[in-house]
C-alpha cells in the first residue's frame, strides 16, 4: 500500500503551483512581464502534474477514509483534463498576452484552480468531495468568464453564467441533501451498502437523484438545461471560450460516471436510465437542430457541442464497461478535434480581428489552402466521416456500438439521424470557405504563433496516429472503463 | 512480383500522388494536369496487370491483404477482389484517365481540382476491393467528400443546392447502413465480411428485415431506385462534366454492388421476402423516369433521367437471383457505365462550345460536327441497347431472367427498352438533324483529346456488344457462388 497523500501528487502540485504562480505575479511590476511568466510558470505545473500522473501506480483505493477514489479511471481522465488544460493554455497564450487584450496575470492561474476543481471532483468517492470539488471548478470558470471587465459582452455572459450556474449548483447541492437525509449517509460506498438487498430506490432519494442529475447535466451543457451555453460561449473571450467548450465537460461526464454506472446506483440503472435517455436525445435533437441557424461561430460550437454531450452519453446510456469506454474514447477525440479546431479559430483574424462570424471565413480557402483543407477535414470528422487524419468516426462509431449492443435501438437511431441534421451546418462552413467568393474589402488573414501552428501539426499527427492506430486509443480507455467495475 | 500488394497500389498511388500535389506549391497547372493524367493512366496499367494475374477459374476472393487495424476487435484492413469487384475496378481506372482528360475547361483551382477526382479514384477502388464492413464504409462515406467539393466548387449555378441534396442525402442513407454494421458485428463479433456472410444469413427473418432495410437504404439512395432518386439529376445538371462522368459511370454502381456483395449473401431470406418491392420500385423506374427523361429540356437532365432508367433494370436483375440476371446486371453495370459515361462527355463537349444544354438551341449539328455525330450515334445506340452494342447483351439477360421469374414484370421493363429509344432517338434527332440552328454556326468538331476519349469508349461499347464473353469469363464463378449463398 502506498501512503495515501501520495497518491495526490497532481492535485498537490496543482494547489502549491498555483499558489506560488500568484505570488510571482504579485510581486511583479511589470504587467506584460508578470502575465507572460505567469503563463509559462503555470503550462510547467500542469505539465509536471501530468508528469507525477504517469507514476502513480495502477492500484484501486478508497482513501482518506473514503472520502476520495483512487483508480484508473481517475488516472486516464485526470491525464486528459490535465493535457486538455495545458495545450488550451498554450494556443490561447498569443491572446492572453496582447496587451490590447487587457488580461490580467490572473488568467493562467484560475485555469490551474479551476483543473484542480476537476481533478477532485473526478475522483470524488463522497457527494461533499464532489460538491467542493465541483463549487472550486465552478467559481473559477465564473471569474474566468469575466476577466474582461471592459468588455459589455463579456461581463453580461459572465453574470449569466453565474446566476444559472449557482443555480445548478443549488439545486444539486439539495439532491444531495435528499440523498443523505434517506440514505443517512453522502459517501458512495455507504449509500451502496445501506442500498444493498433493496430492489427499488425510495421516492425521495430518487427525486434527489434527479436533482443531482440536473446539476451535473448544467455542467455539462447538456440540454434541456443548455440555456447558457450559447449565450456564454458567444459572449466571453475566444480563449475562455476554448476553455468552457475544451476541458470542463468531461469532468462533469466523470461524475455521471461516478455515481451512476461505476458508483453506488449501478444496480438501479432502471430508474435512472430514462432521464440520461432523455437528457440524451434532447441533446442531439437540440444540438443539431439549435445549430442551423446561427450565424456567430461560436454559438454554432456552442450547439455542436451540446449535441456531442448527448452523443456521448449515449456510452452512458448504454451502462456497461463497452459504454463508458465509447464515452471515454469520444470524450478524447472531441477534445483533440476541439484543440484543432480553436487553435485554428485563434489565429484567424478578419480585418485584425478574431473570426466571429460564419461569413468571415469566405475566401480561406483561396488565401491559405492548408488551413482551410485542415479546417474541412476537422468538420468532416465532426460529422463522423472516416476520413483521416481526425478520428471522428470511431467516436461515434463506439458510442452507437455500445448503445445498439446494450440494445438501446431507437436512441441510436435518433442519434445517427441527428448526426445528419447537424451535417449541414459543419457543411456550410465549409461552402463558405470553398464555394463562396471572397469578399474585397474583407482580408482573412493568418496571424498564428509558431506554437499554435506546432500545436495544429502536433495534434493532426496524433489522430493520425489514432487512426491508424485505434488500439493506442482503445486500450488505455479499456483499462480505464474496467476499473470502475472491479 | 507475386506478393506486391496490388490493391493497396491501386488505392493509395492516387491518394498519395494527390497529397503530394496539394503541398506542391507551385501552380504550374500543365504541370498538375500531366501529373494527374499520368497517375491516372500508370493507375489503368496496374489495373490490367491485376487483370492479368487474375485467375477467373477460381472462387473466393484474390490479391487478399490483411493487417489488424483495431485490435481485439477484429476489424482488420482487408482487401480482396472476385470477378464482380475486378470488372468494377477496370472501370473505375478506364474512366479516370478520361475524366481528367475531359477536365481542359476547368481553369480555376486546377490543382484542387485534381487532387479532388486522384482522391476519389482511390476512395472507390476502396469501396470494389474493401473486404471488411468497417473498412466497405469507411470508403463508401469518403466518396462523399471529394464529390461534395466536385459539384460546390467547379458546379453550374445551382451547384450549392446540388451539393448539399448530394451530400445529406447519401449521408442519410449510410448512417442506416453504419447502424447495421454495428448491429451485424455485436451478433458475428467480426467485421470481416467473408465470415459474415457465413454467420448473418442463420439470423431468424425478423431480424434480417430489418437489417436488409438498413442496407437497402443506403444502397438505394446510391443506385438510386425512384423514389430516391431525386438528388441524382440536380447532381448531374450542376456538376462539371468530368463530376457527372464519374458520377454515372460508378458511383452509381457503387449502391447495386453493395446489394451484390452484402444484401444478396448475408441477407437471403430478407432479400427473397422483399423482391416483389424491389421489382415494383424497379419497374416505377424504369417506366416513371423513362417518361420523365422524354420531356426534360436539358441534356445532361435528360440522361440523368435514363442513368435512373437503366439503374432500374440493374436492381431488377440482381433480385430475379438468377445467373442471366445477375450476369446481366453485372453487364448491364459496365455497359452503363460506359455508355453513360461517354454520353455525359458528348454533352460535355457541347456544352464547352455553346455553354448551353438547352436541346432546343440545338440543331443539325451533323453539318458542323461529323466526328461527334458518329461517335454519339454509336453511344445512342448503346444506351438505346441495339444489338452488337454492349447495352443489348446487358438488358435481354435482364429480361431473359425476368421472364423465367415474372413475366408481367418482365412485360412491363420491356416498354422501357422503347421509352429508352424514344427518348434517345428523339434527342439525337433534335440535336444532330434538322436545320442548322443559327447559333451553332460557327461550332467546331471535336478537337483530337475529344476525339481519343470518345473513340476509346466507342471501341469499347462495340467490343463489349461483340464480346461480353470478355466480362462473363470472369464473373462466372463469383456469381455462381453469390447464388449459392443466396439460394
Amino acid at each position: 500500500m502506498c501512503s495515501e497523500i501520495s497518491l495526490l501528487k497532481p492535485e498537490l502540485i496543482l494547489a502549491g503551483g498555483s499558489m506560488f504562480v500568484l505570488l510571482t505575479g504579485v510581486y511583479m511590476k511589470n504587467q506584460a512581464l508578470a502575465i507572460a511568466t505567469s503563463i509559462r510558470l503555470s503550462s510547467l505545473i500542469l505539465l509536471g502534474s501530468l508528469i507525477s500522473l504517469v507514476f502513480l501506480p495502477h492500484i484501486s483505493q478508497n482513501i482518506f477514509n473514503g472520502l476520495y477514489r483512487f483508480d484508473l479511471f481517475g488516472i486516464f481522465v485526470k491525464a486528459v483534463l490535465i493535457f486538455s488544460g495545458a495545450i488550451t493554455l498554450i494556443i490561447s497564450s498569443d491572446y492572453i498576452e496582447d496587451k490590447t487584450n487587457k488580461f490580467g496575470f490572473e488568467y493562467p492561474i484560475l485555469v490551474l484552480l479551476s483543473v484542480l476543481g476537476m481533478l477532485i471532483m473526478v475522483s470524488a468517492n463522497d457527494l461533499l468531495t464532489l460538491y467542493l470539488g465541483l463549487e472550486l471548478q465552478s467559481l473559477s470558470a465564473y471569474v474566468l468568464a469575466a476577466i474582461k471587465r471592459e468588455d459589455k459582452n463579456a461581463t453580461e455572459a459572465a453574470i449569466k453564467y453565474f446566476v444559472l450556474g449557482a443555480l445548478a449548483s443549488g439545486i444539486l447541492l439539495y439532491g444531495a441533501t435528499l440523498i443523505y437525509g434517506y440514505l443517512g449517509s453522502t459517501n458512495f460506498t455507504n449509500i451502496a451498502l445501506t442500498l444493498h438487498g433493496h430492489a427499488a430506490l425510495s421516492q425521495g432519494v430518487i427525486v434527489g437523484l434527479v436533482f443531482v442529475l440536473i446539476g451535473f447535466s448544467f455542467k455539462l451543457s447538456a440540454a434541456p438545461f443548455h440555456m447558457w451555453t450559447p449565450d456564454v460561449y458567444e459572449g466571453v473571450p475566444t480563449p475562455v471560450t476554448a476553455y468552457f467548450a475544451i476541458v470542463p465537460k468531461l469532468a462533469a461526464m466523470a461524475l455521471f460516471i461516478r455515481l451512476l454506472v461505476g458508483g453506488p446506483f449501478a444496480g438501479y440503472a432502471n430508474q435512472w436510465e430514462q432521464i440520461v435517455i432523455a437528457v440524451s436525445v434532447i441533446s442531439m435533437v437540440v444540438g443539431a437542430f439549435g445549430g442551423i441557424w446561427q450565424s456567430n461561430i461560436r454559438r454554432l460550437l456552442a450547439y455542436s457541442s451540446i449535441s456531442n454531450m448527448g452523443y456521448a452519453l449515449l456510452g452512458v446510456v448504454a451502462n456497461s464497461t463497452d459504454g463508458i469506454q465509447a464515452t471515454l474514447v469520444y470524450f478524447v477525440i472531441y477534445i483533440i478535434t476541439s484543440i484543432a479546431l480553436f487553435a485554428i479559430l485563434l489565429s484567424l483574424k478578419s480585418n485584425q480581428k478574431l473570426i466571429e462570424k460564419i461569413d468571415d471565413f469566405k475566401g480561406l480557402a483561396s488565401r491559405h489552402p492548408i488551413v482551410a483543407l485542415v479546417l474541412s477535414l476537422l468538420l468532416f470528422s465532426m460529422i463522423g466521416l472516416p476520413f483521416p487524419p481526425f478520428p471522428g468516426f470511431f467516436a461515434k462509431f463506439f458510442v452507437f456500438s455500445a448503445a445498439i449492443n446494450s440494445g438501446f435501438y431507437a436512441v441510436a437511431v435518433i442519434g445517427m439521424i441527428t448526426s445528419i441534421v447537424a451535417a449541414y451546418y459543419y457543411l456550410r462552413i465549409i461552402k463558405i470557405m470553398y464555394f463562396d467568393k471572397a469578399d474585397e474589402h474583407v482580408r482573412i488573414s493568418l496571424s498564428a504563433g509558431k506554437i499554435s501552428l506546432f500545436v495544429i501539426f502536433m495534434i493532426s499527427f496524433l489522430s493520425l496516429a489514432i487512426f491508424i492506430m485505434p488500439s493506442t486509443l482503445l486500450d488505455p480507455a479499456y483499462a480505464a472503463a474496467f476499473s470502475l467495475f472491479k | 512480383m507475386d506478393h506486391l500488394p496490388f490493391l493497396s497500389i491501386l488505392i493509395f498511388l492516387p491518394i498519395l500522388t494527390a497529397l503530394l500535389l496539394a503541398l506542391v506549391p507551385k501552380n504550374d497547372d500543365k504541370g498538375i494536369r500531366e501529373v494527374a493524367l499520368l497517375c491516372t493512366v500508370v493507375n489503368f496499367v496496374i489495373s490490367l496487370c491485376v487483370w492479368a494475374k487474375f485467375n477467373p477459374a477460381a472462387s473466393g476472393y484474390q490479391f487478399v491483404e490483411k493487417h489488424t487495424w483495431l485490435e481485439g476487435y477484429d476489424v482488420n484492413y482487408y482487401l480482396g477482389i472476385d470477378g464482380i469487384s475486378l470488372t468494377m475496378i477496370l472501370l473505375t481506372t478506364l474512366l479516370m484517365p478520361l475524366c481528367i482528360l475531359a477536365s481542359s475547361h476547368i481553369t480555376e483551382r486546377i490543382k484542387e481540382y485534381m487532387v479532388a477526382f486522384l482522391v476519389l479514384e482511390g476512395v472507390i477502388i476502396g469501396v470494389f476491393a474493401a473486404l471488411d464492413m468497417v473498412i466497405f464504409y469507411a470508403f463508401f462515406e469518403g466518396v462523399l467528400i471529394p464529390m461534395y467539393l466536385i459539384i460546390g466548387i467547379w458546379g453550374g449555378q445551382n451547384r450549392i443546392y446540388a451539393a448539399y441534396k448530394f451530400f445529406l442525402y447519401t449521408l442519410a442513407g449510410s448512417v442506416l447502413l453504419l447502424v447495421a454494421l454495428i448491429y451485424m458485428y455485436g451478433v458475428a463479433h467480426t467485421t470481416s465480411i467473408p465470415a459474415l456472410t457465413q454467420v448473418i444469413p442463420h439470423l431468424s427473418l425478423n431480424i434480417q428485415i430489418w437489417l436488409w432495410l438498413a442496407l437497402f437504404a443506403s444502397f438505394a439512395v446510391k443506385v438510386p431506385m425512384w423514389p430516391f432518386h431525386t438528388w441524382l439529376p440536380d447532381a448531374h445538371v450542376q456538376a462539371p462534366t468530368a463530376g457527372s462522368v464519374i458520377l454515372a459511370g460508378v458511383l452509381l454502381k457503387m449502391g447495386a454492388y453493395g446489394f451484390l456483395r452484402l444484401s444478396l449473401p448475408m441477407l437471403p431470406l430478407a432479400s427473397h421476402y422483399f423482391t416483389p418491392l424491389v421489382y415494383t420500385l424497379s419497374i416505377i423506374a424504369i417506366i416513371y423516369t423513362s417518361l420523365v427523361a422524354l420531356v426534360q429540356t436539358d441534356m445532361k437532365k435528360l440522361i440523368a433521367y435514363s442513368s435512373v432508367a437503366h439503374m432500374g433494370f440493374v436492381t431488377l436483375a440482381i433480385f430475379t437471383f438468377t445467373q442471366q440476371g445477375i450476369d446481366g446486371a453485372i453487364f448491364q453495370m459496365i455497359s452503363h457505365g460506359v455508355v453513360s459515361g461517354a454520353l455525359f462527355l458528348c454533352v460535355g463537349v457541347v456544352y464547352d462550345r455553346m455553354h448551353t444544354r438547352e436541346i432546343k438551341l440545338f440543331g443539325g449539328l451533323t453539318e458542323r460536327m461529323p466526328k461527334y455525330a458518329l461517335l454519339f450515334m454509336i453511344f445512342t445506340m448503346g444506351s438505346v441497347g441495339l444489338p452488337s452494342t454492349s447495352g443489348f447483351v446487358g438488358e435481354f439477360l435482364t429480361f431473359m431472367a425476368a421472364f423465367q421469374v415474372n413475366k408481367i414484370v418482365a412485360a412491363l421493363a420491356t416498354t422501357g427498352v422503347i421509352l429508352g429509344a424514344a427518348y434517345m432517338l428523339w434527342l439525337y434527332r433534335r440535336v444532330m438533324f434538322g436545320e442548322l440552328n443559327k447559333a451553332c454556326a460557327k461550332i467546331t468538331d471535336l478537337n483530337r483529346t475529344e476525339t481519343v476519349s470518345l473513340s476509346i469508349l466507342a471501341a469499347f461499347v462495340i467490343i463489349l456488344g461483340i464480346y461480353p464473353e470478355m466480362v462473363f469469363q470472369l464473373t462466372r464463378v463469383s456469381v455462381e457462388t453469390l447464388l449459392t449463398e443466396v439460394k
